[in-house]
C-alpha cells in the first residue's frame, strides 16, 4: 500500500509535467486543427532558457521560471507567424509536416548552439524528503505539483473569466462566425500559442530543476506522451488535457513501479499503446466532442 | 416491387432528426425530384441512402434484378457497387487527375488483375488495362466529354465540372442515380444544357434518377413526380402540378403567415 | 508481348544497363572510392526507403511517421540470419523473415489505424514506430539496446542496384495499375472515392503493407552494408529523414522522390563533417518547401521518357 501510493505521488508529479505539455497541445489544436509537433522543442527551449536565466542572468528561481515562460512565448509566436500562418489554407498534411520541419529544427539549432551533451541544471533548492510514515515525498515534487496548479488555475481564469478566453472560445468553435462578430481571429491565435507555449515552458524548467539536467533531445518522449495525453482526455479540452496529463502520468509510474524488471522497461511502450486504443476505440477521448466532415 | 423502397427511415443527430420517419418509393426508370426549403433533410436523406450515414431506424431496400438489398447495412462502397451511385452538393471530383482519370476509378471494378498482376504486369494485366481505357474512351464519347480527357479536372469550366461528376458517377456501372444539387451556382444556359444532359442519359442508359434541387424550373420540367421534405418528414408527393398547387407545400416554403 | 517490348521499354533498358555498366566500371578503375561507394550504397537504400514510403505519403495520401519502424523489422531480421549464415543465401533469407514480419506487423497496426483521419495517423504510426523500438531495445535475440555489430557485409554495386530496379519496377507498376488509382483517388477525396466503388480500407491497407515491406528490405540491405544495428538508429529521425525525401522529390512523383534522394546524397557529402549545419538545412528544407512549394520539386509528375517527344515537338513549334 505505502509503495502504491509513493506511486501515485511520483505519478502525480510527473503527471503535472505532462499536463502542462498537454494543454498547449489541445489549445492549438482546438483552435487551428493543429498538432504542434514542435511543442515538445517549445519544452525544450524553456528548460533551456530556465537554466541560462539562472546561471548568465542570476535570477531566482521563481523569476527565471517566468523569464523562461515569456520567452519561451515569444519563440512560439514567431513560429505560429513565421511557419505556421502561411499554411492555415493548405491541407493538414502539410501543416503537421512544416510542424515536423520545427521541431527539427529547434533541436538541432540547439545542439549545435549548447552541444550534443547534457548541460547541468543548478540545483537551487535543496532537495528535503520527507517521510510521512513511510510515503516520501521530495520537495521538489510538491513545487512541480504546487505550480502546475497554480498556472492551470491562471488559465481557467483566463479561458472562462476574461474576454480573451471568450474570443479563444469563440475561434475554436467557428472561426468565420468570430470575425463577423469582431473578434481579432489572428491575434487570439497567436496569443494561444503564446499561452502554450508558456505553460510547456514553464514544464521544462521544472523538469530541468527535478532532473538537474538539459539536453536537446529531451523534448521529444515527453512531448510525444504529452500528446498522447491530449488525446486521451480530448483533444480541443483544457480540462482534458488535465486529467490526460495526470492519467498518463500515473499509468508510467504505477508500470515503472510494479513491472518489475521484465515490463518496467516498456512504459514507455504502454503510453503509445494506449494511444493506439483510445484513437481507435473512442478517438475523441474523454471530455473532447465527435467531428465529423461534412458531406 | 420498387426499384427503391425507403421504409420508416429515420436518422437522428443528438436530439434533433434530420430525416424523420421518411417512407417512400421510386419505381423503375423514374425521374423524381426531391425538393423542400434549406434544412429540410434532404442531403442528409441521400447520405443515409448511399451510406454515409447509417439510419437511426427503418431501412432502405433495393431491388437488383430478382433480388431484393438492404441497401442501409452496407458501406458506401458496396452500395455503389449494387449499381447505385451519387454526385455531391459541393462537387468531389478528383481535381488534379485528368477526366479520363477520373471515369477509369469509377471503372476500377472492371480490373480483372489483382495486386501480383499488378506488380509485375502478368496475367490480364495488358489486356485489362486496355480494355479499361477503351471503355472509358468510349464512355468519354457518350457524355460528350472525350475531347477533354486528358485535361485535368480542376480546370474544366464549372458546369462541365457538373457533367463530369454526373458521367463518373454514371461509369461506376450505377442503374440509380441520386443528384445532389445539380445545376447549383449555374447560370440560365448551363441549367438549360444540363437538363437536357440529364434527360438524354436517363433515356439512353436507360437510368432511374432521384434528384435534389432548388432550381424550381428545372425541377418542375423534368420530374415526373416529387417528394417534398420540410423538418425531416415527408409532407407531400405528386406531380409537379399537384405539388405547385399543394397549401402544405406552400405553407413550408413561404410561411404560414403569407396567403397566395 | 508487343505491349511489353514497345519503344519506350527499350530505351529504359538500355538506360539502365548503361548505367549500371558505367558505375561499375568505374568501380572496377578505382575511380569510384571505397568512400564513394559508401556513398552510393546510401543513397540506393534510401531511394528504396524513399519510393515506399512514398507509396503510403504520396500515392495515398496516408502520413506515416514510423517508416523507420518497418525499416529496422527487416535490418534486425538480416542481422540474426546474418550472424549464423553469413552468405548471400543468408541475406535473402534474411530479407524474406524481414519482409514477412514486416508485413504482419503492418498488417495488424494498418487494419485499426488506417481508419483514423490524417494527423491522428501519423501519430499512431509514430507511436507504433516507437513501441517496435522499444522492443527491440529489450528483446535478447536482437542483442538489446546495443543491438548486432560485425555484420557480414555483402553490399556491392551490382546488389545494390538489382534491389533498387526492383523497387523502381515494382513501385512504378503498382502506381500506374488500378489499385494505384484506387489509391490515389483515396489521397485526392477519400468519400469521393467511396463513392465510386472504392474499399478505401482495402486499398490504403495494401498501400501500407506494400510500404513496409519494400522498406524493410531496404533495413536489410542497410544492415549488410554498415556492419551494425541498433534500435536507436530508427527513431522518430531516420522516419522524418525517409520523409523529407518525398516531400522534397514531390508527393506522389516516383522520379521526384530518386532526384531528392541524390541531391540530399550529395549535401551529405559535402556536409560531412558538419552534422548539425545538416540537420538544420533538412529542417529548412521541409518548413521552406512546404510553404513556398508544397507540392515538391516535380509535384505529382514524372520525368521519364514520355516527355522527350513532346519535348521536341514543342521546340518545333517555337520556331515556326
Amino acid at each position: 500500500m505505502l509503495e502504491f501510493l509513493n506511486q501515485i505521488i511520483n505519478g502525480l508529479s510527473l503527471g503535472s509535467i505532462y499536463a502542462l505539455v498537454a494543454l498547449g497541445y489541445t489549445m492549438v489544436y482546438g483552435i487551428i486543427r493543429l498538432i504542434n509537433f514542435a511543442h515538445g522543442e517549445i519544452y525544450m527551449f524553456g528548460a533551456f532558457a530556465g537554466m541560462l536565466a539562472i546561471t548568465v542572468l542570476r535570477l531566482p528561481f521563481f523569476l527565471a521560471l517566468i523569464f523562461a515562460m515569456v520567452v519561451s512565448a515569444l519563440l512560439g509566436v514567431v513560429i505560429e507567424r513565421v511557419a505556421y500562418k502561411p499554411l492555415r489554407k493548405s491541407t493538414k498534411t502539410a501543416a503537421l509536416i512544416t510542424a515536423i520541419g520545427i521541431s527539427f529544427l529547434l533541436q538541432n539549432v540547439t545542439a549545435m548552439v549548447m552541444g550534443n551533451n547534457t548541460s547541468a541544471f543548478p540545483q537551487v533548492f535543496d532537495q528535503k524528503v520527507y517521510d510521512l510514515g513511510g510515503i516520501r515525498i521530495n520537495s521538489l515534487q510538491i513545487l512541480i505539483f504546487g505550480v502546475t496548479i497554480v498556472l492551470m488555475f491562471l488559465l481557467q481564469f483566463i479561458v472562462l473569466k476574461t474576454k480573451l478566453g471568450r474570443a479563444m472560445r469563440a475561434v475554436a468553435v467557428d472561426k468565420d462566425a468570430s470575425v463577423l462578430m469582431g473578434v481579432n481571429v489572428d491575434n487570439t491565435i497567436t496569443i494561444t500559442f503564446a499561452i502554450g507555449s508558456a505553460l510547456a515552458a514553464a514544464a521544462g524548467v521544472l523538469i530541468g530543476l527535478y532532473h538537474i539536467r538539459v539536453v536537446f533531445w529531451m523534448g521529444t518522449a515527453p512531448g510525444l506522451k504529452a500528446f498522447v495525453a491530449a488525446v486521451f482526455g480530448g483533444i480541443g479540452s483544457i480540462p482534458g488535457a488535465m486529467i490526460g496529463g495526470f492519467a498518463i502520468g500515473l499509468m508510467e509510474a504505477l508500470v515503472a513501479g510494479y513491472g518489475g524488471t521484465m515490463w518496467s522497461p516498456y512504459r514507455d511502450a504502454v503510453v503509445y499503446l494506449l494511444l493506439i486504443i483510445v484513437l481507435l476505440v473512442k478517438p475523441s477521448g474523454l471530455l473532447g466532442k465527435n467531428v465529423k466532415e461534412k458531406v | 416491387m420498387s426499384l427503391l423502397q425507403i421504409e420508416k427511415l429515420t436518422r437522428n443527430f443528438g436530439g434533433l432528426s434530420a430525416v424523420s420517419n421518411v417512407s417512400l418509393a421510386v419505381e423503375e426508370h423514374e425521374l423524381v425530384g426531391l425538393i423542400g426549403p434549406n434544412g429540410a433533410g434532404k442531403t442528409t436523406l441521400f447520405n443515409v441512402l448511399t451510406g454515409v450515414y447509417t439510419p437511426s431506424s427503418g431501412r432502405v431496400m433495393f431491388q437488383k434484378g430478382d433480388k431484393s438489398i438492404e441497401l442501409s447495412k452496407l458501406p458506401p462502397y458496396k452500395i455503389t457497387r449494387m449499381g447505385v451511385a451519387r454526385t455531391f452538393q459541393n462537387i468531389r471530383l478528383f481535381k488534379e487527375l485528368s477526366v479520363l482519370d477520373n471515369v477509369k476509378i469509377a471503372m476500377n471494378h472492371e480490373a480483372r488483375y489483382g495486386l501480383f498482376g499488378a506488380l509485375f504486369r502478368i496475367g490480364q494485366y495488358f489486356k485489362s488495362e486496355a480494355l479499361i481505357e477503351e471503355k472509358a474512351h468510349a464512355f468519354l464519347k457518350e457524355v460528350n466529354l472525350d475531347e477533354l480527357a486528358e485535361t485535368k479536372a480542376k480546370n474544366l469550366p464549372y458546369g462541365k465540372q457538373r457533367q463530369l461528376e454526373i458521367a463518373r458517377a454514371l461509369a461506376t456501372g450505377a442503374k440509380l442515380l441520386f443528384l445532389d444539387e445539380p445545376a447549383a451556382g449555374m447560370n440560365p444556359q448551363e441549367t438549360h444544357a444540363l437538363t437536357s444532359f440529364i434527360k438524354e442519359i436517363k433515356e439512353k442508359m436507360n437510368l432511374t434518377i432521384v434528384l435534389i434541387e432548388h432550381d424550381m424550373s428545372l425541377v418542375m420540367e423534368i420530374c415526373e413526380r416529387i417528394f417534398v421534405l420540410d423538418y425531416g418528414k415527408l409532407i407531400a408527393s405528386g406531380t409537379p402540378d399537384e405539388i405547385k398547387n399543394n397549401p402544405r407545400v406552400i405553407e413550408a416554403y413561404l410561411g404560414d403567415e403569407v396567403e397566395l | 508481348m508487343k505491349n511489353v517490348l514497345n519503344k519506350r521499354n527499350l530505351i529504359t533498358l538500355v538506360i539502365i544497363g548503361v548505367l549500371f555498366f558505367v558505375v561499375q566500371l568505374l568501380i572496377k578503375e578505382r575511380i569510384i572510392t571505397a568512400y564513394m561507394r559508401s556513398n552510393i550504397y546510401w543513397i540506393g537504400i534510401y531511394i528504396i526507403l524513399g519510393l515506399s514510403l512514398n507509396m503510403i505519403i504520396g500515392i495515398t495520401g496516408q502520413l506515416s511517421l514510423g517508416h523507420a519502424g518497418f525499416m529496422s523489422i527487416g535490418a534486425f531480421a538480416a542481422a540474426v540470419v546474418l550472424k549464423t549464415n553469413p552468405t548471400l543465401t543468408g541475406l535473402f533469407i534474411g530479407i524474406g523473415i524481414g519482409v514477412l514480419i514486416s508485413l504482419a506487423v503492418s498488417f495488424v497496426v494498418a487494419v485499426p489505424t488506417l481508419r483514423l483521419k490524417g494527423d491522428y495517423l501519423a501519430i499512431a504510426t509514430l507511436g507504433v514506430a516507437e513501441i517496435i523500438r522499444i522492443v527491440l531495445n529489450n528483446l535478447s535475440v536482437t542483442g538489446g539496446a546495443s543491438g548486432i555489430s560485425n555484420i557480414k557485409m555483402l553490399m556491392s554495386w551490382p546488389l545494390l542496384y538489382t534491389f533498387v530496379i526492383l523497387t523502381i519496377f515494382l513501385t512504378h507498376n503498382f502506381k500506374n495499375s488500378a489499385i494505384g488509382r484506387a489509391c490515389i483517388s483515396i489521397k485526392e477525396d477519400e468519400i469521393a472515392a467511396e463513392a465510386m466503388g472504392i474499399n478505401t480500407t482495402k486499398y490504403k491497407v495494401i498501400a501500407f503493407m506494400f510500404g513496409a515491406a519494400l522498406a524493410a528490405m531496404a533495413g536489410s540491405l542497410f544492415s549488410t552494408t554498415y556492419y551494425i544495428v541498433k534500435p536507436d538508429s530508427f527513431g522518430v529521425n531516420t522516419s522524418i529523414n525517409i520523409l523529407i525525401l518525398v516531400v522534397f522529390g514531390g508527393m506522389g512523383s516516383l522520379s521526384g522522390t530518386i532526384i531528392a534522394t541524390f541531391i540530399i546524397g550529395l549535401v551529405n557529402i559535402v556536409l560531412q563533417p558538419y552534422a548539425e549545419i545538416r540537420m538544420i538545412l533538412y529542417a529548412l528544407i521541409l518548413i521552406i518547401v512546404m510553404i513556398f512549394r508544397p507540392q515538391g520539386l516535380l509535384g505529382s509528375q514524372e520525368l521519364s521518357t514520355k516527355l522527350l517527344p513532346n519535348f521536341k515537338w514543342k521546340r518545333k513549334e517555337k520556331s515556326s
